[in-house]
């Protein structure tokens, strides 16, 4: 059995008085312990929803409408906020996008660590203190001592990102959902973060759920990859094969759009068109508009997700990327 | 090589910043230091760079955005950085700008044709209004917006539409010179390629020329002719796209290339040092480099390299060990 196991999830937020607008439309997901998964996809897609549901912090009026949630066979969605609190932020944490707004401006980096340790364990401070400053000198952060007495705006990007891993690690958590943890920052501090994250989660064996529109970011962090489209998976399977060989065409039309992809002084390829907005979808497959292997049956129902992948008219191994 | 269309000569910004009461400093943020840049007609002069480094302040200052504290900046030959606005209004019809946030960049309460109609009222008042008509008409054909957008407003449309009217914008009024600062950053992936596209095809059809300012450098190596790597308000390296990335030889740009994640994987592999900015309001006297530079020796701590010829390679770099 995985130890984290979604399925058919929806997420519904409220239109005018009896109207319902479904931000994620039935997605399903499994991890294994010390797995790495990637979650790509556009803004819109669902791809934050997805985290944000899992750890049941969807925010009113929205609610999780459909589906169930099973970590280690216990579904969260039957929880009380008492019995999920044990798990958030403690078996399963969280890094978000931008660090300046995931820590607390008037609070030391001390106070807001043990304060989080103190939370889920039953620990003296002094204890906790002592744990604290050893796991900033697990992410690397240089005299970590003295940081603890530091706030959030006397360090650097790279430096309060690290420090909300080392939040994120303090409990010893079985999942890490990161989302988007390294958008906000340059690419030299991105390649520091993200060597760190993956050098942590193997040698924890934290399982890593990987939210991010990067596919150069995922290809080199994560084992499986599932890519998003206008709140459904459109397709799932082993990073490297995805990326070597994908076969749904919005998966192919992403990689194939990619700068390193194509050929200096050629023309990129262009998927034309926009994702269209939750609160428009066509009917059938919502990629139809934008696809160029589209027939009626797209237009008229939409395709399950079999095989990994959810097309009528899914590429060939060995077939090119659509023209 | 013909002259130049843009060339900068030792062009410094320095920002004044809030003296503190008491104290007798005045602190000074060095933004940039020192440039020499010459860019020819034609061509796609890339500024890469991480946060902080001075690529969008070199951009500013060369459209007058910005006034430059020291050197000089010319036009077509014409020194332009110290004519008062009256002299340099019919030069600014030459030389526009792409700005990085299109939910910015465009006025809410303004319809697209007001807009468009603005620079050509405002830097071609001889034009009638019939002309104008026809003027916006044509540039919103050339960008790839429908003729009915017009009469919309800006909160209408999407990302990537707000692109395409910021670039049609800036091109109302047939500039040659565009500087074009991270357009693309604020897209999803999909629509990236799509506005990359559209500012090469512009590019052939019309001649412009750009400089481009971006921190993606898989962009430039697609996209660009020459590239100038920025640090703390020095240009570090200055080569053509193909060399920058066949042969770094500042040890700088081989940081920058290696951090690029990568569909085949291996960038995040090792643990990385964190490494930073140095404080741009005290610049150390030396390299600004060196205290993250893996060659580092004493002469760099105090002596501050000039970009010079590397032998052999077409390349200009800013190191004492560069060869």
């Amino acid at each position: 059995m995985p130890m984290l196991e979604v399925k058919d999830l929806h997420v519904a937020f409220p239109r005018g008085k009896k109207d319902w607008i479904e931000a994620l439309r039935g997605v399903d997901l499994t991890l294994e312990k010390g797995e790495r998964l990637g979650v790509v996809g556009e803004s819109g897609a669902g791809k934050s929803m997805l985290a944000f549901a899992i750890l049941n912090l969807i925010a009113e009026p929205g609610r999780v409408s459909n589906g169930s949630i099973a970590l280690d066979g216990q579904n969260l969605l039957e929880m009380s906020e008492r019995q999920i609190r044990k798990i958030r932020g403690n078996r399963v944490s969280m890094i978000f996008q931008d660090p300046m707004v995931t820590l607390n401006p008037v609070l030391s980096i001390g106070t807001q660590m043990i304060e989080t340790l103190r939370a889920h364990r039953n620990i003296s401070r002094r204890a906790a203190h002592k744990l604290c400053v050893q796991k900033l000198k697990q992410v690397a952060i240089p005299s970590a001592e003295g940081r603890m007495d530091a706030y959030p705006h006397e360090l650097s990007g790279g430096l309060r990102q690290r420090v909300v891993i080392a939040i994120a690690l303090l409990t010893d958590p079985e999942i890490i959902i990161a989302d988007e943890p390294t958008t906000a920052l340059d690419v030299t501090i991105q390649a520091e973060i993200m060597a760190l994250i993956l050098k942590l989660c193997r040698e924890n064996d934290v399982a890593l759920i990987l939210i991010t529109h990067d596919l150069g970011v995922v290809a080199e962090v994560t084992e499986r990859l599932m890519i998003m489209y206008a709140g459904k998976c459109v397709e799932t399977g082993r990073t490297r094969d995805m990326i070597a060989a994908p076969h749904h065409p919005y998966a192919a039309g992403l990689l194939k759009a990619l700068p390193q992809n194509a050929k200096r002084g050629e023309k990129l390829y262009q998927i034309p068109g926009s994702m269209p907005p939750i609160t428009n979808l066509p009917t059938g497959c919502p990629y139809h508009p934008r696809c160029p292997r589209a027939s009626d049956i797209c237009r008229a129902s939409m395709p399950p997700l079999e095989g990994g992948v959810a097309c009528f008219h899914p590429l060939e191994q060995s077939q090119e990327a659509p023209a | 090589m013909s002259a130049p269309i843009v060339e900068t000569r030792n062009l410094q910004v320095r920002f004044p910043l809030p003296t503190h009461f008491l104290s007798r400093e005045k602190p000074v943020l060095h933004a940039l230091s020192g440039v020499d840049v010459q860019i020819t007609q034609g061509e796609t002069f890339c500024v890469v760079g991480e946060s902080g480094c001075g690529k969008t302040t070199l951009g500013r200052a060369i459209i007058g955005l910005n006034k430059p504290s020291g050197g000089e900046v010319y036009f077509k030959g014409q020194r332009i950085d110290q004519m008062d606005e009256t002299t340099r209004k019919p030069i600014r019809r030459d030389m526009q700008m792409v700005f990085q946030n299109p939910y910015a960049s465009l006025n809410p309460r303004r319809t697209v044709f007001d807009t468009l109609a603005e620079p050509i009222n405002h830097l071609m008042p001889e034009k009638t209004k019939d002309e104008v008509r026809a003027q916006v008409e044509d540039v919103l054909a050339a960008t790839g917006c429908d003729p009915s957008w017009q009469r919309r407003l800006p909160h209408e449309f999407s990302g990537g539409q707000r692109q395409r009217i910021a670039i049609a914008r800036a091109l109302v009024t047939n500039p040659a010179f565009i500087v074009a600062d991270e357009p693309i950053s604020a897209l999803d992936v999909s629509i990236q390629a799509q506005i990359l596209n559209l500012l090469a095809d512009l590019q052939a059809e019309r001649g412009l020329t750009y400089l481009f300012i971006t921190h993606d450098l898989s962009v430039v190596q697609h996209f660009g002719t020459r590239v100038a790597v920025m640090y703390l308000g020095q240009v570090m390296e200055l080569a053509t796209a193909e060399t920058i990335f066949a042969d770094p030889k500042h040890p700088y740009t081989k940081l920058l290339l290696d951090a690029i994640p990568k569909l085949e994987g291996g960038s995040f592999e090792r643990p990385r040092t964190p490494g930073e900015l140095p404080d741009p309001v005290n610049p150390p006297p030396g390299c600004p480099f060196a205290p993250r530079c893996p060659l580092a020796a004493e002469r760099c701590r105090t002596e501050r390299p000039k970009l010079r010829e590397i032998s052999n390679s077409g390349s200009m770099a800013a190191c004492h060990f560069a060869q």
